[in-house]
């Protein structure tokens, strides 16, 4: 047992793990230096930790919709950051509707969930007009051909935004209820903040019910298994396709409000950085694999609040947030050295193999 | 075989259908590529002796001036705003100089080094360009000045503000580069003189987001602000596009600044106004931004936390009469706004610089023929003296700083634009 380990281990993998376990030992000595200098209080880690879950719950949806799509196409569909950012663009003009009428004020439960709903049948409907449009004729071309259709359509769909509604930025309105703070056992929390992390929460669970518990989900899951066989056993292929891409948008769609209301200013680019982290999310918790998108997902939020800060202050590093990148990508690499296919594995694709 | 086939006549008709796209365009190509007047030698025996060369125009032929600005994008208010100011300067000569129509057009720099590159080598292949009104963001100058430089042209930017674009002996500062709009030595100066002085406060935080402009200004208020005794507590950066300003913020907090200062450009300027009030610790701090962040998105894309923010920029109230009597009115006749950034001024007085160069260098034949040459304009420009422009009185030094400074501070109120002058 022991001699095939060892024959089967090469240089390559020991330097790989040497790097790893460099990177790891940085990380620890740069979170005992900077906790224990003491520069930060309980209350701002506990803070930092809050606004990177809040984030991270919008990782997660948008994690969702590469998580889905790949599971059942084994394709990246790298427009999906488009599909991000067109729900929340177009519903602005709503919710500035709302905001000059005073019904946000007035009504703004009602108001917010019609936005929502905007929002996310625009994400929506733009999904499964790609996939009929962009994905479907290539769906039995070389793998490649629909990745870089992708890359295209995410280019066709920014500048097509941008011609529509022009390129400056535009903010959101914030109705008053969600303006104040509230104290939880001694820590200060926005009301956005709360709003966004229960929204995200409750999505999560009504994507995973349909996927887990539905017919529709049954079938979903069925075609990602093995598509020849589900189409056999009467399962329609097209259909169960477009469904995965409408709740890919959808949840996109929702996502981008909830990012809205934390961030309040949209514009036709703001989609491109929140789908590449969500994408990186996704491959954080094991692409193909929805509760591992969720996990991916914040750690990864929390991994950028927390991380400058944590590991990098104690070094006395100047303007550690630049490095924010940087260090959630080194962790995604620590986490893939160890754990080549995420945390909790691409559960999809071992079933195939 | 079908397929084969299909997939061949496709290639054809695809082949026949660019070369008939090209066709009417090919007697053109060659007569783009090559000076008009080249064609007929000048009648009056003009030999070009300038020693980076000569623009010919030929009778009817337009003096072409371009632009490169930043004219998409969230920061497209700067871009714009100049484009109109230097249209409004081609509007007041008539559409003409010498004789010769006004061609104004040009690229978008983008705001980035990578815009700067493209629009910089786009311009540079043409050598009908006589001079380059450009660019908005000093880290598009970095890269597309050299371009235009090299190509022989004069560029005059309307809102460069990077030190070391005009100082002395710098790799950064080439021939022929000049600028109307003022260095941050002397905006970083000014706003930490304003700091100290007239807010009072003694500790201060900067945030920059990696861009040249931001980089330096920063830079230049620290070391003014720590000569007249006050405190740095933290400099910090954050990148063009984040959004979730909250950890930094929160850092920031931690070292109890009585003033956040960040000269960066809108859309992360917006987030951080927005952040900073929610940030515990910095609910009250002052907040203070630069040039970058004079504009009507801010008031948009802050929404009410905009309230008390305070920009350093141009004084408009120093320029000139005519500015308040003539210009805006124009402005707002053209546009149908007043104007949306601060720079428009100083890009009219770009354009009229370069058309006074060309006014006193060009050489005249008697059908009408216009010759100009380059390293004598470039010349003319750096020995600009006492030139009355919009924005004052405009002297060029030998590096190209033309500027006639004045800096003021302006504070925002919730959704109105312009924001209210505080200072001095």
């Amino acid at each position: 047992m022991l001699r095939t380990w060892r024959q089967r281990i090469t240089t390559t993998d020991i330097l790989v793990w040497a790097i790893g376990l460099t990177i790891a030992a940085l990380v620890i000595w740069g979170t005992i230096v900077t906790l224990s200098v003491g520069k930060f209080t309980r209350a701002n880690w506990i803070d930092l930790t809050i606004r990177g879950l809040a984030l991270g719950g919008v990782y997660a949806l948008i994690a969702l919709g590469y998580t889905l799509v790949y599971g059942i196409l084994r394709m990246i569909n790298f427009a999906h950051g488009e599909i991000f950012m067109s729900g929340p663009f177009t519903a602005v003009f709503l919710a500035e509707y709302f905001n000059r009428s005073g019904f946000l004020n007035s009504n703004p439960v009602i108001a917010l969930l019609l936005v929502l709903l905007l929002s996310m049948s625009v994400s929506m409907g733009i999904a499964i007009l790609l996939e009929r449009i962009a994905y479907r004729p290539l769906r039995n071309a070389p793998r490649l051909v629909p990745l870089i259709t992708a890359i295209g359509a995410s280019f066709f769909l920014q500048y097509t935004f941008r011609g529509l509604y022009g390129s400056g930025i535009k903010a959101y309105p914030e109705p008053e209820v969600l303006k104040g703070q509230v104290m939880i056992m001694g820590v200060r929390v926005f009301n956005t903040q709360i709003v966004v992390i229960l929204g995200a929460i409750l999505m999560m669970l009504i994507l995973y019910t349909i996927v887990q518990r539905t017919k529709i989900g049954k079938a979903m899951r069925a075609v990602s298994e093995d598509r020849e066989t589900a189409a056999l056993m009467g399962i329609d292929v097209d259909r169960t396709i477009v469904f995965t891409f409408a709740l890919g948008g959808a949840s996109a769609g929702a996502a981008g409000l909830l990012y809205s209301l934390l961030f309040p200013v949209v514009n036709f680019f703001m989609g491109f950085i929140p789908g590449l982290k969500a994408f990186t999310a996704a491959v954080l918790g094991g692409i193909g694999n929805v509760p591992g998108a969720f996990l991916g997902a914040m750690a990864l939020g929390l991994l950028e609040s927390i991380g400058p800060l944590l590991f990098l202050d104690g070094f006395g590093v100047p303007a550690p947030y630049q490095l924010k990148d940087a260090i959630a990508f080194i962790i995604l690499v620590l986490i893939l050295i160890f754990r080549p296919t995420g945390i909790l594995g691409e559960r999809l694709a071992q079933a195939r193999a | 075989m079908k397929k084969k086939l299909f997939a061949f006549l496709s290639v054809l008709v695809l082949a026949s259908m660019v070369l008939a796209a090209c066709a009417p365009a090919a007697p053109a190509t060659p007569a783009a590529t090559e000076p008009p007047a080249a064609t007929e030698p000048p009648a009056a025996g003009f030999t070009c002796d300038d020693p980076i060369g000569c623009v010919d125009i030929a009778p009817g032929e337009p003096v072409h001036i371009a632009y490169a600005m930043v004219i998409s994008g969230p920061d497209e208010t700067l871009g714009i705003d100049t484009r109109n100011g230097a249209e409004i300067a081609v509007a007041d000569s008539g559409g003409e100089i010498l004789g010769h129509p006004v061609q104004f057009d040009g690229e978008d720099e983008g705001c980035s080094a990578e815009g700067g590159q493209a629009a910089g080598t786009r311009l540079a292949a043409d050598p009908t360009i006589v001079g380059v009104i450009g660019t908005n963001c000093s880290s598009a100058a970095r890269v597309a000045v050299p371009l235009l430089s090299q190509a022989g042209f004069v560029i005059v930017s309307p809102s460069n503000t990077a030190p070391d674009l005009t100082l002395e002996g710098n790799e950064n500062n080439h021939p022929g580069y000049l600028r109307t709009a003022h260095s941050d030595l002397i905006q970083g100066a000014a706003a930490a003189q304003f700091a100290i002085e007239s807010l009072g406060v003694t500790t201060a935080a900067t945030i920059h987001d990696g861009s040249l402009y931001a980089d330096k200004l920063q830079e230049v208020f620290v070391e003014n602000f720590q000569e007249m005794g006050g405190t740095i507590t933290a400099q910090e950066a954050v990148d063009p596009n984040q959004t979730d300003m909250g950890a930094v913020l929160t850092s920031i907090a931690a070292g109890n600044p009585e003033l956040i200062y960040f000269p960066i450009f809108i859309k992360a300027g917006s987030l951080i106004i927005r952040q900073a009030r929610q940030t515990s610790g910095l609910e009250d701090t002052h907040l203070m931004g630069a040039d970058g962040l004079f504009s009507p998105d801010v008031t948009e894309g802050a929404g009410d936390a905009v309230e008390g923010f305070m920009v350093s920029s141009p004084d408009l109230a120093a320029f000139g009469d005519q500015y308040a009597s003539s210009f805006v009115p124009k402005y707002q006749e053209m546009f149908g706004t007043e104007p949306i950034s601060v720079f428009h001024a100083h890009a009219y007085d770009a354009f009229m610089l370069i058309k006074a160069g060309i006014e006193k260098v060009a050489v005249q034949e008697a059908d009408g023929t216009l010759h100009i040459p380059r390293q004598a304009l470039r010349d003319a420009l750096y020995a600009t003296e006492n030139f009355s422009g919009l924005t004052g009185n405009l002297t060029c030094s030998d590096t190209g700083d033309c500027a006639d400074p004045v800096i003021a501070v302006y504070e925002y109120h919730a959704g109105e634009f312009p924001p209210e002058k505080i200072w001095p």
